[in-house]
This record gives structure tokens, sequence and C-alpha cells, in this order.
């Protein structure tokens, strides 16, 4: 499998994990372990910044894992980039998961503050990776803007209806010159397997691993989805037939 | 403003068609994903009493998929019992003669202190009684700035307040805003609010699109059970709760269920929520919204509270003490409501890791 670039980074793994919901801190730290994921995101507001020894964070650093704050919580642009400042601060990393989610029942995130909060961080020198709706138009714009991936939703956060936008991801991802990260919504390994063979770079899951009866297990799913899904995408799936072959072909007069 | 939309439903007839709701009225309610009102009376009803394990399923399937395995933990803090309301079910009732306080910024400081070593609290919700002279705007505004510092997430419960108000204390820190209608009967609500700011129907219905208006992060509200039929109030509170959805949808909402106990002071209630009824109603208020916040105090208590918690609840207070300056200042001072659970912060946070859950004492940041 072709290892995934984003901003300097390289990754092996292209399972994006997240840190909420999980019964314990324990239980979070041996998911993540499990699933080989090497992009961890967390939400800012779970984390007391001034503790070094915060109990949730401690449990999510490591070397080879690299640190996705989120600004979940914030409405606008304006919070935003004032969010994206203090985590730099607090966690000493420019990579960031812009969350701009102003609707706090389904958490749809809002295109019009996203935009303008990348265009602002991407100047600031933020690594910017947002989460977006399924728009290709929206990509489009925030590639432009200088994002260094795109995160749009196969359904809303937390619902785990697999890809519901299917064919504006198929879209965005024939369109991207960044990596495309399918995130939210993805609720089974075979919706990761899924996004892998249409040709995403990544998925990020979060709520099937963390609250499933035994998220370890969920997590070691998830990462031979996501690499089965990958490699059949590499290796070239073969097109599908859209009608049977005709034992007498309809076009033999031509021949 | 609500106040015209509830004009719309009948409270006799809510009752009428509650009661009359039957089995399949509710195995429909329960075959469905999205869920209306009408459905919601259904859950409520006597007709579902059968049906409560299923609904308990079902709800703490939808909360795990929203929540997950997690508890949000908050604490109270009461400031002041100074109130110049008559509400006959409440301690604080100004004809009640007893000797009333409002903590000093200093004594605020030290409760807040005392808090800090109780627990990892980051949620505070600080409560006062009414009393617009002598604990107005501007005591709730120095209130938050003295605990904004130490605290990630800022509630108050207090008086209804103007539109400008309530945007004013968000400059001071103020994230979000619980009060309890009492009860939504019109008709019924001056028996038991006969005198003072409080008797004014209309200005504490209307004071939640007040909140929304000022943009408040989130709006908390509740029934007291045990004024008038349960069933009803709870029904127009879900009306409520989707009228403030549709008019303010960047704010979070929650619901509360507080219930009066037989024993508890000198009012005694006129209905009685029976444990297996506040199941159902959790039950169902969780099948009607899966996103909305449901929040237990202590007044439960423990044993209630520990089973209840995977089904549907999303936020406990612990360690709560319901006097000002209980923490710290006047340990023995009098409590507005009894409390029941009165295990120590420590022990409700053990109680919440044996049921699988992990307590989450932060999930904001004091700047958002």
């Amino acid at each position: 499998m072709k290892p995934l670039k984003i901003a300097d980074r390289t990754f092996t793994s292209r399972l994006f994990t997240g840190t909420g919901k999980f019964a314990s801190n324990e239980k979070m730290e041996a998911a993540i372990a499990t699933s080989g994921s090497q992009m961890v995101t967390v939400a800012m507001k779970r984390i007391r910044t001034e503790d070094k020894n915060d109990d949730m964070l401690r449990h999510i650093l490591r070397p080879d894992i690299q640190l996705l704050p989120n600004t979940s919580g914030v409405r606008d642009a304006k919070e935003a980039v004032f969010a994206a400042r203090l985590s730099r601060e607090a966690f000493g990393t420019n990579w960031l998961k812009l969350e701009i989610h102003p609707d706090p029942r389904y958490l749809l995130p809002d295109p019009v503050e996203t935009l303008k909060a990348t265009e602002e961080l991407a100047k600031l020198g933020f690594i910017v990776l947002p989460y977006c709706q399924a728009d290709p138009v929206l990509c489009k714009r925030l590639e432009n803007a200088g994002a260094a991936t795109v995160m749009p939703l196969g359904a809303p956060i937390g619902t785990n209806r697999g890809l519901q936008t299917r064919e504006f991801l198929r879209i965005i991802i024939e369109q991207s010159n960044i990596p495309v990260v399918v995130d939210a919504g993805i609720g089974a390994p075979s919706h990761a397997a899924e996004a892998m063979e249409m040709g995403a770079d990544a998925v990020l899951v979060n709520t099937a691993i963390a609250v499933a009866g035994d998220p370890v297990e969920m997590a070691k799913a998830f990462k031979t989805a996501v690499e089965a899904g990958r490699m059949a995408y590499e290796a070239g799936l073969p097109g599908q037939g859209f009608t049977a072959e005709a034992s007498s072909p309809l076009t033999a007069f031509l021949n | 403003m609500f106040s015209e939309e509830l004009d719309r439903y009948s409270w006799e007839d809510t009752t009428r068609r509650i009661y009359a709701k039957t089995a399949a009225d509710v195995e429909a309610a329960l075959r469905k994903s999205h869920l209306d009102v009408e459905d919601f009376m259904a859950l409520i009803s006597p007709a579902a009493a059968p049906y409560l394990e299923q609904m308990a399923a079902l709800s703490r399937r939808y909360t795990l998929q929203r929540f997950g395995k997690t508890m949000s933990l908050y604490i109270p803090l009461y400031i002041t019992n100074s109130c110049t309301n008559f509400c006959v079910y409440c301690g604080f009732n100004h004809d009640n003669p007893f000797q009333r306080t409002i903590l000093t910024e200093e004594e605020i400081v030290n409760e807040l202190h005392a808090i800090k070593k109780l627990g990892n609290f980051e949620n505070l919700l600080i409560v006062t009684g009414e009393n617009p002279k002598d604990a107005g705007v501007d005591y709730l505004e120095r209130a938050l700035k003295l605990a904004h510092p130490l605290f990630s997430n800022l509630t108050i419960e207090v008086m209804p307040l103007k539109a400008e108000e309530y945007e004013r204390l968000t400059h001071a820190g103020l994230h979000g805003v619980v009060c309890f209608q009492e009860t939504y009967n019109r008709a019924r609500y001056n028996v038991y609010h006969p005198k003072g700011m409080k008797s004014k129907f209309e200005w504490r219905l209307n004071g939640f699109d007040r909140m929304g208006q000022a943009n408040v992060h989130k709006i908390g509200m509740g029934v007291l059970i045990g004024l008038e039929e349960w069933r009803t109030d709870v029904t127009m509170m879900a009306h409520h709760l989707r009228y403030l959805q549709h008019h303010y949808w960047q704010t979070k909402y929650s619901v509360n269920f507080p219930r009066m106990r037989p024993s508890e002071g000198h009012f005694q209630p006129n209905v009685v929520l029976e444990d297996r009824e506040l199941a159902q109603l959790i039950f169902a208020f969780r099948i009607f919204d899966h996103d909305v916040d449901i929040s237990i105090s202590t007044r439960e208590s423990a044993v209630f509270r520990d089973n209840i918690l995977p089904l549907g609840v999303t936020s406990m207070s612990a360690g709560s003490k319901t006097e000002p300056g209980g923490y710290y200042t006047y340990p023995q001072a009098l409590e507005q409501f009894h409390i029941s659970d009165e295990r120590t912060p420590a022990e409700v946070a053990d109680a919440i890791r044996a049921k699988g859950y992990e307590p989450v004492w932060k999930d904001w940041d004091g700047w958002l």
C-alpha cells in the first residue's frame, strides 16, 4: 500500500481515529493502539490544557501518533481562529482539524465560516484539515484556500449510517488534488472499505469503535477493512458490467 | 413567542388524548426513528407501561450512539436564598421566616475554592432566588466573573431576565441558562405562584425565547413534577422544546424532571411520580429527542441514579449543597430541597466507572 502524505508527514495507516465517547481512557488507548492509527483527533474542550498530566491527553500522546486537535464547540470563523491559536500554544502543533458546526443537534458543518477560517488559518501557517459537507464545489474552494486535506462527511456525525453522500464523495475524490478523508457517519467496517475502494485517501472513525461492545476488536476490524479497501483500490477494481453479455451479440450484424 | 403557540394546545384536550392512547399507538411510535409530539404522548401514556423494557433498550441505544459511554458531571452553587416570591412549595418562599443569605464576593470565592477541592468540577451551576433589588443582574455578573477563571462552563438558574441582560452575562462568561417553567397549566399556575414576579406566567414562559434571542449556548428546561398532571406538563414541554429548536437552532437544550417527594417539607405534592414512571418518562424523552441533554440531580437516590445512568441520562450533579454557603461559609444553612444522593463526587465518579462509563468533568472551554 502506498503511504499517505499530508503536508510534510507520511502515514502508513489510513485510518484516523477519534477519542470521544469511550467508556474509559484506558479502553480508548488500547483501541487506538490496535487500530494502528497514526492520526488521532481530540476535542480541545475536553482537555485541561493547563494540566500537563491531563488524564485524557496522556492516554493519547505517542511518538508515532500525529495529534490532531479539533475545534469542536466553536460557532464561527472568528472563534475557530482563536481556538487554533490556543491549540498551537497548548499542544505545540500546527495541525488542526477545523470543525465549525453551529448546529448542536446534527453537528453539520457551516460551509461559509469553514471556508473563511481555512483561508485565514492557512495564511497563519496552520495545517488545516477541515470537516465539511460532501459538496464538490466547496471542497475545491477549500483546496484553493490552502486546506491540507478535505474531510467531507458520509452522514451526520455519530449516526453510523454509512456513505449516504456517496455520489458527491465520488466527484470530490475525482476532482481533488489534496487527500480526501471521509469523516463522520462511518458505522461499520464495510462502510470504511467502501470509501477506500472508491479512492478516498483515508477515513476517520470514532463512534463506531468507541461504543462497540468490544472497542479493541472493532478497531482491529476497521484496520483490516481500511487496508482491504485500499489494496483493492490500488490493485484496480474491475468495472462492474451493466448488462449481461448476450450469447448472440446484438451488434454481430456489423461484423 | 411561545406563549402564542401554547394557546393553541388545550390542557384538557391534551390530557384526554394522552389517556386515550392505545398499545397500537405505542407500537407505532416505537417503530419510528423520528417522533412527533403525538408519538411522545403515546410513550408517556399508561398504555406504554407494558413496553418499559423495550423503551429502555431503545433509549439506551440512542443515548449510546449520540453521547457514547460518558457521563457529564456538574455541581450547583447557591449564592443566595433571598427571594421575593411566594411559591407555595418552596423552602425559600418569602413567607418562611428564616435568616436570608446573600453571599459576599469573598464568600463566593471561598465557596468556589471549596468546590474545586471536592472534585475536578468544570461545570458549575450558579443558583439564586429572585431578588432583583439586592441580588440582581449586577450581582450575577460579579459572581460569574469570579467563577470564570476557575470553571470552564458556567450556567445560571435564576429569575427570568431580559434578553439584553442575558446577553450582558454571556460577556461575563455565561454559557447556559436553566429555568423551570414549573407548570405549563396557565389556569392553575397562580395557585402555586400567587405573588411576586414569578406570578407572571408569560414573563417566565417567554424567558426561553429571550435566552434564544440572546444566543446563550445552552437552555435548560423543566417542569416541577408534583403540581399538575405530569403527563400533560411534559407534553407541553415537548412542544416547547420543538418550538425552541426551530427558532434558535444554534442552541443546545437540556431537560430535567425534578419530582417532589411526599415527605419533603410542608407542601404535599398533588401528584406523585413513581420510579417506574420517571424511568418511562426519561426513556420516552430520549426516544422523542436523541440529542437533548437529560440531567438528573442529587434529588434522586443513589440507587436510582446508578441504575438509570446508562439508559438515557447524560448529565448528573454530585456532592451538591442546596444552601448558600453550604460548601464552606455556612455548612448548616437551610436547604432549598432535600438531597437524596449524599455521596461525594469521587464516589459518584466511581459508581459511573463501575457501570462502564467515563465521568466527564470538562467538555467546554471558558473562552468559547
